[in-house]
């Protein structure tokens, strides 16, 4: 019955055709600058836009991080969770060498991704080894490294790391090095590599792809250690903007994460996503949360707003799967 | 009792059944028998109403019987009892019994569970079941959850009840007590139909035989008139017509693939073949046989209990996909949306997903996208894939013919030196049938070996060398190209059930 629909080309209508463009959000957040731009004071400043972008970096790379898992059909919730245990530890590790200054940045880092993807990898094994949902193994993740954070450090926060370090985070050309570096990296890694293929392969049907010779359980370790990686990045680059080892760094950060990537067009449903958008996601998410709090809305506000804006987001993203999908 | 005049159903223009007509006499046992895709299920769905005829009519007790939906065919006292088992293993017999008709309270969200447990109670005694109604159907056995289902029929007062291979999941000992139960319906006065595989059951059961071929009635009569073998040469007589492309070349005397004593509990035993170069060699046997199992097996997808699988003469480690892919083998699987294709993602990305590590750089993992793009474009044309398909379009958005196409593609890519093809034509059109064919000739030709899988007994006959018969998981014949018989491979194929 439903052959007909099956066999019939896809004739997209123009509206559709926009909904399903990676350039979709990007329109809709320039319409959103420009329609806002004469009425926000401050909103249209170099200032602003600069901290703007400061801001945006550290969850660019976190989010994209986060795509991937997303396109692997997975779900990734620990993230803030590992941004907040890197955090600390990363601190802790460089608190021990006061007088190396390089040394213990390059250390500090070191430690810092080496933490993200060993927890990446964790989830990633837990996943594909114990056969456990994604969603239940980082919930848990998630519980664990955050109170983790709060327990190494008695809820204090940690002073004193060494400049270099801060400049990472505090100083915009540094960030926005580091963070276009990794998220090139990563955009390299999905539209270029074996790895990206079978990622979006291992994301439409693991079943094909297994049967086709993919590495199915490699491919989805490897998605959760590039998310553990994403996460501890962020860390980094938030921690020297903080200057302080932050116990919960990252707390209100996950619906962001989230919210820009599938605002991006990734999917729950696996198999769709990519950098590019998620980074027009976070533009979005970010224009908001700047805009909002120019006008001086509450940072309640601005969740109840950006949690509208989420939920639209998925159900224009449900409502394309259904479209498209023949039955 | 059930009277059928004309009736004819067809799906997407395929003829599947009729037009048909015959009748079932009240208080008998109406056997229905016929090859895989004869139209018996399709006659089954008619009766219970899961698709409605185009064609004819139907006559229930000398009334006109028109359900529109399974419920009111249950309403009517039509139950059929399914294949597979249709139970709900997370909850109690009573409630799969009265799921859709609890006795309830004068106020409706409330169920009189005393009500419920001993009117449960009243259809088990029926089926000769002495279980706790409260007991979950995950703990039961296959046999006695079918006769919980035969019990839930029960529960609708049927006049006519219909068994769809109502044993394939049953032991002997568990048939025999559903054969008494059927005998005691019948002496109730009870119409039955029965639709069964396993022809000595069909003997011993019924009053009437109905042999349904290519969707028409070839046979009819009582049951006393037709012997075993002329059951199946009415089941299988036809002529093999000019589907088949003329075979050009012919297997060559070096073994590709050779499989020792292959087993697997309760799926197969012992199976041992060789298979040569260029060489098509059937697998026949009825669904359930095993065949399915094998192939997977033989592709590293699941793991035998014992035995050895050698490729060019050098053993295959079991369960390792990867490795066979790397040496040169194939597999076509049976469902081709469940894990033959990538329904959404473009038919260029799947017809390369096979041989990605091919085009991608040892050092960084870059894909070469245009060298790979230049082989999807060459393989695109040689398996004759619609001109109109973009490379970007989604496979799911194909023809049943054309998704095969870009399946068979993309092994075809990695030049196989075994193709296993399972079911390589099923549901697809006769014209993509042909190209398929001649797809898998040509890939012989080049001195592959290819094992095919088919359900289809003419496809066997017209394509392969030779044909091995599965039957219940072990190889019961091999016949070579100058010994190929219908009757005699089906024989085999029934080979369990006639020594029974």
């Amino acid at each position: 019955m439903s052959l007909d629909v099956a066999i019939a080309p896809p004739h997209p209508g123009r509206w559709r055709r926009l909904l399903g463009s990676d350039y979709f959000i990007l329109l809709i957040s320039a319409l959103y600058f420009l329609a806002l731009a004469p009425f926000i004071p401050g909103f249209a400043t170099p200032e602003n836009l600069r901290n703007l972008l400061a801001n945006s970096l550290p969850l660019l790379v976190v989010a994209a991080g986060q795509t991937v898992v997303l396109i692997a059909g997975g779900i990734d919730l620990s993230v803030t969770a590992i941004m907040a245990a890197t955090s600390v530890q990363g601190a802790l590790v460089m608190q021990r060498m006061p007088n190396h200054g390089l040394l213990a940045t390059v250390t500090g880092v070191a430690a810092m991704l080496g933490i993200g993807a060993v927890v990446g990898g964790g989830n990633g094994m837990a996943i594909t080894r114990l056969r456990m949902p994604p969603f239940i193994v980082t919930l848990t993740a998630m519980m664990f490294f955050s109170g983790f954070a709060v327990w190494v450090t008695q809820s204090q926060k940690i002073n004193g790391l060494p400049e270099d370090f801060n400049n990472l985070g505090g100083k915009l050309p540094f960030t926005l090095a580091a963070s276009l570096l990794a998220v090139g990296l990563l955009g390299w890694l999905l539209r270029r590599s074996l790895f990206g293929a079978w990622l979006y392969a291992v994301g439409h049907n693991p079943r094909t792809a297994r049967v086709s010779g993919v590495p199915v359980d490699g491919v989805l370790v490897g998605a959760y250690v590039l998310s553990g990686l994403g996460a501890a990045l962020a860390s980094v680059l938030l921690t020297g903007q903080g200057e302080t080892g932050d116990p919960v760094l990252g707390r209100y950060l996950l619906l962001d994460v989230i919210g820009a990537s599938v605002i991006g067009g990734a999917s729950f449903f696996g198999g769709r996503g990519n950098v590019l958008s998620t980074a027009a996601g976070v533009l979005f998410i970010k224009l908001i949360d700047n805009s909002l709090g120019l006008l001086g809305s509450s940072h309640f506000t601005i969740m109840m707003v950006k949690g509208c804006l989420i939920l639209a987001a998925a159900l224009a993203d449900s409502l394309r799967h259904r479209l498209v999908a023949a039955n | 009792m059930i009277e059928f005049q004309g009736v004819a159903k067809s799906y997407d223009g395929i003829r599947a059944l009729g037009p048909i007509s015959f009748a079932l006499r009240p208080g008998t046992i109406l056997g229905l028998i016929g090859e895989n895709g004869a139209g018996k299920s399709t006659l089954m769905n008619l009766l219970a109403a899961t698709v409605q005829p185009d064609a004819g009519q139907m006559l229930l007790g000398g009334q006109r019987y028109a359900p529109r939906e399974p419920g009111a065919a249950l309403n009517q006292g039509v139950a059929l009892i399914h294949q597979e088992l249709n139970l709900f293993p997370n909850l109690s017999i009573a409630e799969n019994l009265f799921l859709t008709r609890f006795p309830r309270h004068w106020c409706p969200p409330f169920i009189q569970r005393h009500a419920l447990q001993a009117e449960a109670r009243e259809l088990l005694a029926e089926v000769g079941l002495d279980l706790d109604p409260g007991t979950l159907v995950e703990q039961l056995s296959p046999g006695e959850s079918q006769l919980v289902e035969i019990a839930r029929a029960l529960g609708a007062a049927p006049r006519l009840i219909l068994f769809d291979e109502a044993t394939t999941s049953l032991g002997t000992r568990e048939a025999e007590r559903l054969f008494q139960l059927v005998e005691k319906l019948r002496q109730q006065g009870i119409s039955m139909i029965y639709v069964s595989h396993t022809l000595a059951d069909v003997r011993r059961l019924c009053d009437d035989l109905v042999v349904l071929r290519d969707g028409l009635v070839v046979g009819q009569g009582p049951v006393a008139e037709f012997s075993l073998p002329r059951m199946i040469s009415l089941m299988v007589g036809r002529q093999l017509d000019q589907l088949y492309p003329t075979r050009t070349g012919e297997p060559q005397t070096d073994l590709v693939l050779e499989v020792r004593g292959i087993s697997q509990p309760g799926v197969m035993r012992n199976i041992s073949f060789q298979l040569r170069r260029g060489e098509i060699l059937g697998l026949a046997g009825l669904l359930g046989a095993g065949r399915s199992e094998l192939a997977r097996v033989l592709f590293g997808l699941e793991r035998p209990s014992s035995g050895e699988i050698r490729l060019d003469g050098i053993p295959l480690p079991p369960g390792q996909v990867r490795q066979r892919i790397q040496r040169g083998m194939a597999f076509l699987t049976e469902d081709r949306r469940t894990d033959g294709l990538c329904l959404n993602a473009s038919l260029t990305d799947n017809l390369g997903l096979v041989v990605l590590p091919q085009y991608a750089s040892g050092n960084t993992g870059r894909i070469d996208r245009t060298s790979l793009q230049g082989a999807i474009t060459t393989v695109r044309e040689a398996v004759r894939l619609s001109a109109k398909a973009a490379d970007r379009q989604p496979a799911r958005t194909l023809s049943g013919g054309n998704q095969q196409k870009v399946v068979l593609g993309k092994w075809l890519l990695a030049r196989p030196r075994v193709l296993i093809l399972d079911e390589p034509t099923r549901g697809i059109d006769v014209g993509a049938k042909f190209e398929i064919y001649r797809l898998i000739q040509a890939v012989a030709d080049q001195g592959a070996g290819v094992l095919l899988i088919s359900s289809e007994m003419e496809e066997l006959l017209g394509l392969c060398d030779r044909i091995l018969v599965l039957s219940r998981g072990e190889i019961t014949d091999t016949l070579a190209r100058d010994e190929f018989d219908q009757s005699r491979i089906l024989r085999s194929a029934l080979a369990h059930t006639l020594t029974a």
